[in-house]
């Protein structure tokens, strides 16, 4: 691992906020997480560790926690996370076909970072934006009425924009 | 008690208000097969193995957790009930590895009797199943997810019964699994090692590291000078996994079966249990005369120790620096008996028999070598010393008595009750009230102190000096003393504390008690065997251990006086602070 | 906005904030002080997704520059339903009802309807057949078959706004509840009312607050499950991105009911709008002293906390709920002990969805004989349903009870695009079924659809077509319970494992005619042994293709193919000679390099190395190519 010392200690000083913020309240362990989440980008090891002894909640039932829902997530994102929606309405719409046309776009699997930390591919559940169907959320944004041939396309714009952002 | 009325496969019966479908049914003489279900430890539903139809509810219902009402119907035996039932193990075995064969548990396995049970002859759902690597590292214990029903009993011992919460749920749907937090080495993390999991465990998805290959080796050599130890709840124990009734003391046949396995020695870690209090008990004094750190706690519990260590490492000084019987007697083997007896100390190979899955860890502890050597070789378990026994052919239950080697060999009534919750400090008072008062005691038996009670107290008057002891048992009991020794309110000056329920009798690497047999038994089957030690200890014609002769005379001719300075070098230990996680945050 | 110190202030804050809102309906002379034109923009997640944003930011930019900014108010609603016609605006007071408006249609708008007085007839919703422009939602016939009740308020209001729910009567009943009726009387008029819950079940609403109410306890809580978690069902997220008073409202009116104090709403994560909706409108009522202590001077406390959700479908089910609002792993448990026995934290409790919660306002205020006039005699009231797939009107759409599922399809919803044929429509989400073409005169009411074979479920309704293969959904959902079951009891976390396996085998060819045996003695036992409802029916959408669409499944394993023309493995591509005219477009786009021939010479696709990608029948521009 690389010293990120200073960083780090920014990042847990405000994750130190978060727990006495929610320490009181039962049961609010999973608020904690996805704001450790916020904060960290995912939620490693150590991150569970810490929130474990300062919460005084043994780490087994944090990872128990951090492992059955699928929003929480251990390992690092890309910059931008695909996430092609596999709800009902979406997949009569073709998501399914999305999903495979961005994994060979991408070379990589669902759940998968590429190489370059640039792209996560995620399927998703309903986001309820069915009238749109068959949508792709990237990052925050929500993409509708794809077709196969979008997904070339999109995966330039993001490229370009990553490339035009480190310029 | 509010009774109520419930009718189950149309025989009456009536029971408390409260009680479930499972328990009415056993007292209406039908024993519903479960699998996740362990009394007083687990209750779920989950497995769906103890499914029934319930008059006017739609779906089966789980007998284990559903609570009987006035005049609630039950059929327990219809079709649906069998087809439900056996569709839903035959799922279990479908994602079960077929290997009953080469299993620790083939024969006292749940899963398999189930199987039996259903006369399940061939499997009409197979497919793909889940595959975990099998987690050999610890010294104590082994898993093997793959053999995981997911019947939660490890975890619920663990979380409820022991507080310590190493093993939990992990993940969800087909792949979900039950162990530590990312895999970890159980050595390497703050698990005790008691292996109360193990004894849970339905099937062999958890079981005891198994050194039998090193003992079969070690008596094969012909050039070593291999000697055992037992302990105290191993004679008692053994006695089960040979058919003998629970409760029944078997010292003699133990011996007996050791000398046939073909160790050079067989000596009793009772007389170690004798050396212990001498120890511990002078420590005590010292500390109390002497201003020492009180209240102060004992320490052969190695599950105990471990847990104190990285759960309590602010607290370690109130641990008694004498170590547990076991690392006394290891030390002793390698130094005391090769003077007396003129053998070459490097020749010796020391075997310890424990009731126990941590004492392989104590065992393998970097400081327990005050010998020079390692004072212990290799500890096995109850359950490995059986099937040593058992490959070897001998009649355990026919064998002859037959008595312990000396010098090591003849322990106390007080060496005995170590064994059970209570038991230390009973011995432990017997010794310290005659030291200090120089009278002999008008009651030998300290009752307070025995018994399955969470917490049990005592005052005992020595010379008018109140002492106040404490014994608690289960590490979840242990951790609401410890918080109270922290905060300062914890107001005894002696406290005994055993790892697992019931004490050493309950230990992680005694015979397994499965799930039925805890539903049948008049009592605790920890009880059952504590009071086994208890008519043991009355038997006994040396009850108290500073009247041991062989104790005496190893301080006369060997150790000096307790807490001497031979007595410090090889009786007496030191322990490590442990961290509760790894949180190298700075790194 | 300030403390309403009792129900005669908050009856009076009405009357003066519901001038307001007729001045801007036209429902009321303009006046002096008011805006003369209201812009509604649609805020809702689906309009929000096709920039409805960018939209109410671009016209205030441009009515601060035409100095209109003073006459011309924009106001951010809830959803209006006609989601793929977004971003929608209405104009008011004429009520102009605009579509897909997009940033560049601004311009146009201000100018010439905000100023001049022109409505832009190219953005009016065209009334399908007809050459005719809708110009307000009274002509539309999406609209017309309607009847609001739970999403009264959605596209009426700002959400954000406190004054305006107020305005449309929020906290009238609660109010009401506070000051004129015992918490009995609350619970009766439930009873009465025949409201079933909306999450799937249909348990009776009052029912549930009764048995609650019927146990003592130090601590009770009001538990609103907004974890909607079927894929294509969005109501509960536009309740609360609509009209988020009305929730916290029927919450408050169950804690006066149970005597509870506390409630939460575990909301899903994914949800980020109604999130936030939801915190500022808990926000401003308990400035307002309608939620916290002492509401409306009477004395009596009540406060929710917000939890989410982290992505876990189990969690829809009420004691998995139960459990991860406790903060742990969402694992369902045996019930009983119920809820209201043992429920959050072991303490007597009840679970509601949003819509059901929505719906109870409008009860307590208008009455219970109102409700029980709408709907059928075995559901009272309306459903909201979330139309979505393979028709021409995707939306939100809230019924009367007992209408059939042809006139939400064909009258609401518009047929099926492209002169398809209509196949199925899918009920209940992973839970229910699919009915076919001969189940669309059904009454859509809770007995209707399990008698017809599938269920309400929370109002998800995904119509299908002749394109989609019914083997193919039914492993879809089957994917989906497989990889959203918690795994505590073998009959899910083994039993649909394996009916998975069947499936894919089916589709891909390899199913032999055991396996549907197979496939039927799995769903029984999963049905009769599974710990909780969605382990329960996880069966469904087989058992329910099995009965509707047995010749699809005999297809895939007799004949080795997918009538559907969707099951890759049991395609085959081929180009009739007499079409193709030799392009090479084909073979030039073919990734496999599957496809041969010469230049004007027909073409031929070699099955050996056809990966079944699709990709030259999209290239070809002769139609030669077939897939079968």
């Amino acid at each position: 691992m690389t010293c990120t010392c200073g960083q780090n200690q920014a990042l847990y000083a405000q994750l130190d906020e978060v727990i006495n913020a929610h320490k009181d309240q039962p049961g609010s362990l999973i608020s904690v997480l996805h704001k450790a989440q916020g904060i960290f980008g995912y939620l490693p090891e150590e991150v569970q560790a810490y929130v474990a002894e300062k919460m005084d909640i043994p780490l087994s039932e944090i990872y128990g926690v951090v492992t059955f829902y699928a929003l929480f997530s251990m390992n690092k994102k890309g910059k931008y996370t695909f996430n092609v929606c596999l709800g009902t309405a979406c997949y009569v719409k073709g998501s399914g076909k999305l999903m495979e046309k961005l994994q060979e776009e991408l070379g990589i699997g669902v759940g998968e970072t590429t190489e370059d930390g640039l792209f996560t591919i995620e399927g998703c559940r309903c986001v309820g934006a069915c009238g749109l169907a068959p949508v792709m959320t990237i990052n925050d944004k929500v993409h509708g009425h794809l077709t196969v041939d979008d997904i070339p396309k999109l995966v330039n714009e993001y490229r370009e924009l990553a490339k035009a952002e480190e310029n | 008690m509010e009774m109520v009325n419930v009718i189950i496969d149309g025989v009456q019966v009536q029971v408390e208000k409260g009680t479930t479908v499972l328990q009415a049914a056993q007292k209406a003489g039908i024993n519903i097969p479960t699998l996740c279900y362990l009394k007083d430890v687990n209750a779920i539903g989950a497995c769906r193995v103890c499914l029934v139809e319930i008059k006017g509810a739609k779906a089966l219902q789980p007998s284990c957790v559903y609570p009987v009402s006035e005049g609630l119907e039950v059929l327990t035996n219809t079709a649906k009930v069998r087809e439900a039932r056996k569709a839903v193990v035959e799922l279990l075995l479908s994602n079960h590895p077929a290997d009953c064969l080469n299993c620790v548990r083939s024969g006292s396995c749940e899963l398999q009797n189930l199987a039996q049970q259903m006369g399940i002859r061939e499997n009409r759902f197979l497919g793909e199943q889940s595959v975990f690597p099998i987690d050999d590292r610890s010294v104590a214990i082994v898993r093997d997810p793959n053999k995981c029903v997911y019947c939660r009993r490890c975890e619920a011992v663990c979380s409820k019964v022991q507080g310590v919460n190493i093993l939990g749920g992990i993940g969800r749907g087909f792949e979900s699994t039950v162990g530590p937090a990312f895999g970890h080495n159980l050595d390497d993390i703050n698990c005790s090692l008691c292996g109360q999991c193990v004894n849970v465990c339905p099937t062999g998805a958890l079981a005891e590291k198994d050194d039998t290959q090193k003992v079969w080796a070690a008596l094969a050599d012909p050039d070593k000078h291999v000697i055992v130890q037992f302990s105290p709840a191993v004679r008692i124990t053994i006695s089960e996994e040979f058919g003998l009734p629970m409760g029944t003391i078997s010292t003699g046949k133990m011996v007996a079966a050791l000398r046939r396995l073909g160790f050079d020695k067989v000596f009793d870690t009772n007389w170690s249990a004798d050396l212990t209090i001498m120890e511990e008990g002078n420590e005590l004094l010292d500390r109390l005369q002497n201003g020492g750190v009180l209240p102060m706690i004992t320490s052969c519990s190695p599950g105990w120790v471990k847990y104190c260590e990285s759960h309590f490492p602010d607290q370690l000084d109130h641990l008694s620096t004498a170590k547990s019987p076991q690392g006394m007697f290891g030390a002793m083997v390698k130094t005391y008996y090769p003077e007396t007896e003129g053998i070459d100390a490097s020749k010796i190979y020391s075997v310890s028999v424990m009731p126990c899955t941590a004492k392989k860890f104590e065992a393998a502890r970097p400081e327990l070598a005050d010998s020079g050597y390692r004072d212990v070789d290799v500890v096995v378990t109850v359950r490995e010393i059986a099937r040593m026994i058992k490959q070897a052919g001998i009649d355990f239950a026919n064998l002859p008595d037959e008595e312990c080697d000396a010098p090591m060999g003849v322990g106390t009534g007080a060496g005995t009750i170590f064994g059970a919750t209570g038991g230390v400090m009973e011995a432990a008072l017997r010794t310290v009230y005659e030291v200090v008062t120089g009278e002999t005691l008008p009651k030998i038996d300290f009752e307070a102190v025995r018994g399955l009670d969470g917490l049990k107290e005592a005052t005992v008057d020595l010379n008018g000096t109140k002492v106040k002891v404490a014994v608690v048992h289960t590490l979840a009991r242990a951790k609401e003393m410890m918080k109270k020794v922290r905060a300062g309110e914890a107001d005894y000056q002696f406290i005994e504390v055993m790892a697992c329920p019931g004490g050493c009798v309950g230990g992680g690497g005694t015979p397994i008690v499965n799930a039925l047999t805890r539903t049948m038994l008049p009592d605790d089957y920890r009880a059952i065997r504590g009071i086994g030690l208890y008519n043991d200890d009355k038997n006994l014609p040396l009850r108290k251990s500073h009247e041991n002769p062989f104790i005496v005379k190893a301080y006369e001719n060997f150790l000096g006086k307790p807490l001497g300075h031979k007595s410090h070098e090889l009786l007496h230990t030191h322990y490590t602070p442990r961290k509760l996680y790894n949180l190298d945050l700075n790194d | 906005m300030n403390r309403v110190e009792n129900f005669e202030a908050l009856k009076a804050l009405q009357v003066q904030e519901s001038e307001k809102l007729n001045v801007r309906e036209g429902l009321a002379p303009t006046q002096a002080n008011l805006a003369r034109h209201h812009v509604l923009i649609c805020a809702g997640t689906g309009c929000t997704s096709s920039l409805s944003g960018e939209v109410k930011k671009e016209l205030e930019a441009k009515l601060v520059e035409m100095n209109l900014d003073g006459e011309i108010d924009v106001v951010q609603t809830g959803c209006f339903g006609f989601c793929n016609l977004g971003p929608i605006m209405v104009v008011y007071p004429e009520g102009t009802f605009y579509t897909k408006v997009k940033p560049e249609d601004v311009a146009e708008i201000a100018e010439s309807h905000l100023k001049g007085g022109q409505v832009v007839e190219r953005l009016l919703y065209t009334i399908p057949g007809t050459e005719t422009k809708a110009q307000d939602m009274s002509h539309i016939p999406f609209f017309q078959k309607q009847q609001r009740i739970a999403l009264r308020n959605c596209g009426k209001i700002d959400p954000e706004r406190i004054e305006e729910a107020i305005a449309h009567n929020a906290y009238q009943g609660l109010g009401k509840a506070l000051t004129e009726m015992q918490p009995k009387d609350v619970i009766q008029t439930l009873l009465d009312s025949g409201l079933r819950g909306r999450g799937g079940a249909g348990f009776p609403t009052g029912k549930k607050w009764m048995f609650a109410a019927g146990y003592d306890a130090d601590e009770k809580y009001v538990v609103c499950n907004a974890d909607e978690g079927d894929p294509g069902a969005f109501m509960d997220r536009s309740v609360l991105e609509g009209d988020p008073h009305s929730v916290i409202e029927a919450m408050a009116l169950g804690g006066y009911a149970i005597n509870a104090h506390q409630g939460y709403v575990y909301i899903r994560a994914e949800y980020p709008i109604a999130v936030h909706r939801l915190q500022i409108a808990i926000d401003q009522a308990r400035e307002a002293g309608l939620l916290g202590k002492n509401i409306l001077g009477t004395g009596f406390d009540f406060d929710i906390d917000i939890r989410l959700g982290a992505g876990a479908f189990v969690c829809g089910e009420e004691t998995a709920l139960l459990t991860s609002v406790e903060g742990r792993r969402g694992e369902p448990r045996p019930r009983p002990p119920f809820p209201a026995e043992k429920g959050l934290w072991d303490k007597p409790s009840f679970v509601n969805n949003v819509e059901t919660l929505a719906n109870i306002p409008a009860i307590m205020t208008k009455g219970a004989d109102w409700y029980t006039s709408i709907g059928t005699e075995d559901s009272r009231g309306t459903k909201v349903f979330a139309m979505a797939g393979k028709v021409n009107n995707i939306g939100l759409v809230e019924v009367p009870m007992g209408t059939t599922l042809r006139e939400l399809i064909y009258d609401i919803g518009g047929g099926i695009p492209g002169g398809k044929a209509f196949k199925a429509a899918q009920t209940g989400g992973p839970s229910g079924g699919c009915l076919p073409a001969s189940a669309l005169d059904t009454p859509i009411d809770f007995g209707s659809l399990i008698k017809a074979g599938s269920m309400m479920g929370s109002g998800g309704l995904i119509v299908m077509d002749e394109t989609d293969c019914m083997v193919d959904i039914a492993k879809f959902f089957l994917e989906f319970t497989q990889d959203e079951s918690c795994g505590k009891c073998p009959p899910c976390r083994i039993g649909t494992k394996r009916m998975l396996e069947i499936l894919t085998k089916i589709t891909e060819g390899e199913g032999t005619e055991a396996d549907i045996e197979h496939l039927e003695t799995l769903a029984q036992t999963i049905s009769a042994s599974a710990l909780c409802a969605l382990g329960q029916t996880a069966p469904n959408p087989v058992l329910a293709t099995l009965k509707f669409f047995k010749d699809e499944y005999e297809a895939h394993i007799k004949e080795k193919k997918c009538p559907a023309g969707v099951c890759k493995n049991l395609l085959q591509y081929t180009i009739d000679p007499e079409k193709c005219k030799g392009c090479t477009l084909c073979a030039r786009n073919c990734p496999a390099d599957a496809i041969t021939g010469t230049v004007k010479q027909p073409h031929t696709i070699d099955p050996a190395k056809c990966i079944k990608c699709g990709t030259c029948i999209e290239k070809c521009k002769f139609g030669a190519i077939s897939r079968q």
